[in-house]
């Protein structure tokens, strides 16, 4: 029985390794400062890099927070001080449902209330599309995290005549912060590699944008693009925005932990 | 019921006690109190005084409800979801529980600190003693006027001389001890009142102990307090008077000294010799 478990343990971990090892094998060898410093060059050029891609899909991330993080973070929190009501299960339920929501799904809907009314397509559109796929991991963690500061800590803040929300905010969500981070964090990972949402809302763009209201590249959408080319050397930059993608979360991923660590370090006396 | 407390009044505590003879009305008074945990009721028609610049004790076996009656002294009874209080409670001649009274208001004259250390832990030392500074109504406090507040709030709890040198310290890096005293600091900083503590030595060591007796002996020069102890010789040692609670009525309260002598009802005198509880 050990033996199977840990052999599935190791199977776990299989894809992973393949991956990374296949990406940087190659990625590698078009990853250069021109990657991340120059535009995308017309068939038959060489060189050229994604520049605007990976401004593009930071921007995205942007939107997708400042779509997110307050209301996840504020719903978490309701779902935590007011655990029990009729409110908060239907709440905790439907995010549960919302997580498992297919992304393309999202997409589809974003097209339709807000791709279609403006007539165009724009940055805005995506990051409200990969945004509100943040919502339920926000919440979900934020309610987990606040969970966890004891019930002795809000008494105390009550007892000094903290009014409940400034308990709220300034003793729980600054108590559970550390936890919130890393949670935020690991949904940011999670959306930075959206492709289906994006197709309907940003389109990409070969171009340099950081208009929020017009089309704008992503680093998914231009692998995507890049990938079903018939160019040999657009392949070749599509693995390498692969690879960059893939670091990009596993960089996010790393900081994460480190976020965690130094609460637990700094927990402890 | 006051009774007792009237007949013992200025001829039994044992220091020259310079509160005594002042002749204020109580700080507190309680009148017809019950308390209630869903069905569970757990205080059962108290009424009784808590004298101005006085420390009373509150004694009894665990759940005979001096905890929940402390708690209704500054409302934080009716934080938790399933509880209900009726009867008055009244604050300098004020009911507590009339409509209109602020909760918030009241808190901070009505300090508190509970059972277990609970430094806020995002916060320094100094940021916890001035946490309700920071919240109190009317024009922020400058910087220079909380440092000596927070001075000031530190030495009443004796641990300024321990924690001098690292204000900044997280307050999850001193001892329990200290963090105890931490709280009474951050309770003692907004100046309130009344004293609420409630078995605030029970996850101490014997010294640390010590200390807050101590200390608690010296707040009653400046405010009224009120203790919850399920340790007999600690209401022995630091209270003016006791009360006695069992199965959420109050049986007795009386001096400390005639309490601990010469007990009127045979329970306080079971409890007190140690025959249950």
């Amino acid at each position: 029985m050990v033996t199977l478990t840990c052999v599935a343990a190791a199977l776990a971990v299989v894809p992973l390794v393949v991956i990374l090892a296949y990406l940087m094998k190659q990625g590698a060898g078009s990853l250069s400062l021109d990657f991340f410093t120059r535009m995308p060059r017309p068939v038959g050029e060489p060189g050229g890099g994604m520049s605007n891609a990976i401004v593009g899909t930071l921007i995205l991330i942007g939107i997708a927070s400042a779509v997110g993080l307050p209301v996840g973070i504020g719903a978490g929190l309701y779902l935590a001080e007011h655990r029990g009501t009729r409110l908060a299960n239907g709440v905790r339920f439907l995010a549960d449902v919302l997580n498992g929501l297919p992304s393309i799904v999202m997409g589809i809907f974003a097209w339709q209330f807000l791709v279609r009314p403006f007539g165009h397509f724009s940055a805005l559109a995506g990051g409200a599309a990969i945004g509100a796929m943040m919502i339920p991991l926000v919440t979900r963690t934020t309610e987990e995290m606040v969970l966890t500061v004891p019930q002795s800590l809000r008494e105390a803040a009550l007892a000094l005549g903290y009014p409940r929300w400034r308990t709220s905010l300034q003793i729980v969500l600054r108590t559970a912060l550390g936890g919130i981070v890393t949670g935020v964090l690991v949904a940011v990972a999670r959306v930075a590699g959206e492709t289906a949402p994006l197709l309907f809302t940003v389109l990409g763009n070969e171009f340099w944008s950081t208009s929020l209201t017009q089309p704008i590249a992503a680093l998914p959408l231009q692998i995507f693009t890049y990938a079903n080319s018939p160019y040999e050397e657009w392949h070749s930059l599509a693995w390498a925005g692969a690879l960059v993608l893939i670091l990009m979360v596993l960089i996010i991923s790393l900081i994460a932990r480190v976020v965690t660590r130094a609460r637990h370090a700094g927990g402890h006396d | 019921m006051t009774d007792a407390g009237e007949r013992g009044t200025g001829v039994t505590l044992r220091e020259p006690a310079p509160t005594t003879e002042h002749g204020l009305p109580p700080a507190m008074r309680v009148v017809g109190l019950h308390a209630y945990f869903g069905s569970n009721h757990a205080v059962r028609d108290v009424s009784l005084d808590f004298p101005t610049h006085e420390v009373t004790a509150i004694i009894g076996p665990s759940g005979c409800g001096k905890s929940t009656l402390l708690r209704c002294l500054n409302r934080m009874h009716e934080a938790i979801p399933i509880a209900r209080v009726e009867g008055k409670v009244f604050f300098h001649d004020a009911d507590i529980y009339a409509g209109g009274v602020d909760p918030i208001a009241l808190r901070r004259h009505v300090g508190m600190v509970f059972q277990r250390p609970t430094p806020f832990p995002t916060m320094s030392i100094r940021d916890n003693v001035a946490a309700g500074l920071r919240i109190m109504p009317g024009k922020k406090p400058s910087r220079a006027a909380v440092d000596e507040i927070v001075e000031r709030a530190l030495r009443e709890a004796a641990l300024w001389d321990e924690v001098k040198d690292r204000l900044k310290a997280s307050a999850t890096m001193i001892s329990g001890g200290q963090q105890q005293r931490l709280c009474i600091a951050r309770a003692l900083a907004t100046a309130p009142h009344v004293l609420l503590l409630d078995e605030p030595t029970a996850s101490l060591d014997p010294i640390s102990t010590q200390k807050v007796e101590e200390l608690v002996y010296e707040l009653r020069k400046t405010m009224t307090v009120i203790i919850v102890t399920h340790n007999m010789q600690q209401a022995a040692r630091v209270s003016d008077r006791t009360v006695f609670m069992l199965a959420g009525e109050m049986i007795e309260t009386a001096p400390t000294r005639v309490m601990f002598t010469t007990p009127s009802d045979e329970r306080t005198e079971a409890y007190i010799t140690g025959r249950f509880g």
